[in-house]
């Protein structure tokens, strides 16, 4: 099993932390990871973005030209990963804010209302995990269990107290997903 | 088996400090390594350990106070980027000058002058031929995982004591900024004052009836005395070529042609190895861990066997020189290069080889 998974959105919309979740998650796992994520001004505004290696064996690049599975929060990381999804691939994006639906026509797309959701579930911090939901029921590389344990070793302690909120989000995740094309 | 904590390169670097008996670190915020600091900051290793953390005024300060833990005989540390690096360099001549152990983290970035804040390897030359004035070299070590950050501050601690010599980690924005699976070794208690005077003979410890002052100094005025001094350095540069040249071969041994790589280079390499395998290219990779003292006989071994060798770097062509002595014209050393943050893909470096063996 190898699964490169890019993660991309604006800052603030919680990208990285997902992505360190569902690495952690992966651990959980005893997989392999890698998390490399965009570093530097992005953080401060601009689109921010993420890669993770999910593996059964030691992984060599942590930096990819093509991937699995691309997850789209707006429409500048539309534009600039649509193509990067391997033939086959899958690509999951909350229509909020897109303009332009994706076009590929050699790939799995899904959409997720992701910021619909949260809202609706009281929980619109939990934005991220509600997608988190959404890319686990197509891939479930991962176990709900293992990302629950990841889930505790990403957030402090102190926190703790608001796992079973995410939790919540991301079973709405799962649940509400929608298959524009299937292949 | 111990726990594995998923950490960036930079957050293992400050792990690795407390828990290997660091004394001390100094240091100055740089992007793309400020976490070392915040880390240390977070888990306040002078509650614990007794480890003392300073943000310094500048790198130049943060060096100096490396001069001055360092002769006391402490474990004593700083970490910065590129330009941050250019600042300590005279303090680093001192340092390698008055034989003083140390350990320098550099996670480069992209340059000359301000440059960027992406990834580069255009330290090479800085690091591992001078950069600060004067015939010295340092331990120079280019860690390729999260797990080797963490890895190397000890080793670098042992063998910058070995040599009484600065220690550097070479490192880049990848390696620093990617999170991996890290297991924490075990603790290691800090050195006591009773330790330090016992195995530490030339620190300024506090002199005692029964011997003669110890003086820390990079100054010697007396020809025949300096001529000394940069002899006996020469032959500690030539032991470490001897006993401390670390390096990792992929697929070498039936390999027509082979990579040269180090740090997140060689990882990308590796991607790199494995799609030209699928392809029947017997393509291997040399990753030099030691860039200096660097894996030459290793090459000498190699070349015989081999129609080319490509140095592939975030540079325009540093440790190519390196490969290009060892190889000594026998066969072509082919480069590839990008620059301004700019990390190429596994297939964009398979191109670039393939190109490389058909001009």
């Amino acid at each position: 099993m190898k699964e490169e998974i890019i993660i991309a959105g604006f800052g603030g919309q919680g990208v990285l932390s997902m992505g360190k979740i569902l690495a952690y998650s992966g651990i959980m796992q005893d997989q392999e990871v890698t998390w490399m994520p965009s570093y530097g001004p992005e953080m401060r505004g601009g689109t921010a973005n993420v890669t993770v290696i999910l593996s059964d064996k030691k992984i060599s690049s942590p930096i990819l030209s093509k991937c699995d599975v691309a997850i789209i929060l707006n429409q500048q990381s539309l534009d600039k990963f649509e193509e990067s999804v391997k033939p086959g691939g899958v690509l999951i994006y909350d229509p909020n804010g897109i303009t332009r639906i994706p076009s590929r026509k050699d790939i799995t797309v899904c959409s997720i209302a992701a910021v619909d959701i949260a809202a609706e579930i009281g929980n619109s911090k939990g934005y991220n995990m509600v997608v988190l939901g959404a890319y686990l029921k197509m891939r479930p590389v991962v176990t709900l269990e293992n990302v629950i344990k990841g889930l505790k070793k990403s957030i402090p302690e102190r926190h703790h107290s608001l796992i079973p909120m995410n939790e919540k989000a991301i079973a709405a995740g799962m649940e509400k997903i929608e298959i524009k094309n299937s292949l | 088996m111990a726990e594995k904590i998923l950490m960036k390169g930079n957050e293992a670097i400050a792990h690795a400090a407390i828990r290997c008996g660091c004394d001390g670190y100094f240091g100055y915020p740089i992007t793309p390594q400020s976490e070392v600091m915040e880390t240390l900051m977070e888990e306040q290793p002078w509650e614990t350990t007794g480890m003392v953390v300073l943000q310094a005024e500048s790198e130049t300060s943060s060096i100096n106070m490396l001069y001055g833990g360092a002769s006391c005989g402490k474990k004593v540390m700083t970490s910065s980027s590129s330009p941050g690096l250019s600042l300590m360099c005279e303090g680093l001549s001192y340092l390698a000058g008055a034989e003083l152990p140390c350990l320098v983290v550099n996670v480069v970035r992209g340059g000359p002058g301000l440059g960027t804040i992406q990834p580069g390897q255009g330290d090479y030359f800085q690091a591992c031929k001078g950069g600060g004035h004067g015939d010295y070299r340092m331990i120079v070590l280019a860690p390729a995982s999260a797990q080797e950050m963490y890895d190397f501050v000890d080793l670098s601690f042992e063998l910058a004591f070995k040599y009484r010599n600065p220690a550097m980690i070479l490192s880049d924005g990848v390696i620093g900024q990617m999170m991996e699976k890290v297991e924490l070794r075990p603790m290691k208690p800090r050195w006591t004052n009773e330790e330090i005077i016992k195995n530490m003979p030339w620190a300024t410890t506090g002199k005692t009836p029964d011997r003669k002052q110890n003086v820390i100094t990079s100054l010697a005025l007396d020809a025949a005395v300096h001529e000394r001094l940069n002899h006996t350095l020469i032959a500690k540069y030539k032991q470490m070529e001897d006993e401390d040249v670390r390096f990792e071969n992929v697929q070498c041994e039936d390999a027509e042609h082979v990579i040269v790589a180090y740090g997140c280079m060689a990882r990308i390499c590796e991607s790199t190895i494995e799609m030209a395998r699928k392809e029947g290219i017997k393509l291997g990779l040399l990753r030099p861990i030691t860039l200096f003292p660097f894996p030459k006989k290793e090459i000498n071994r190699l070349v015989p066997h081999l129609k080319s060798m490509m140095s592939v770097e975030l540079s325009t062509g540093q440790m190519l020189e390196d490969v290009q002595l060892a190889v000594n014209g026998r066969i072509p050393v082919n480069f590839f290069g990008r620059l301004g943050g700019i990390v190429p893909s596994p297939e964009e470096v398979l191109e670039a080889f393939k190109n490389s063996i058909n001009k």
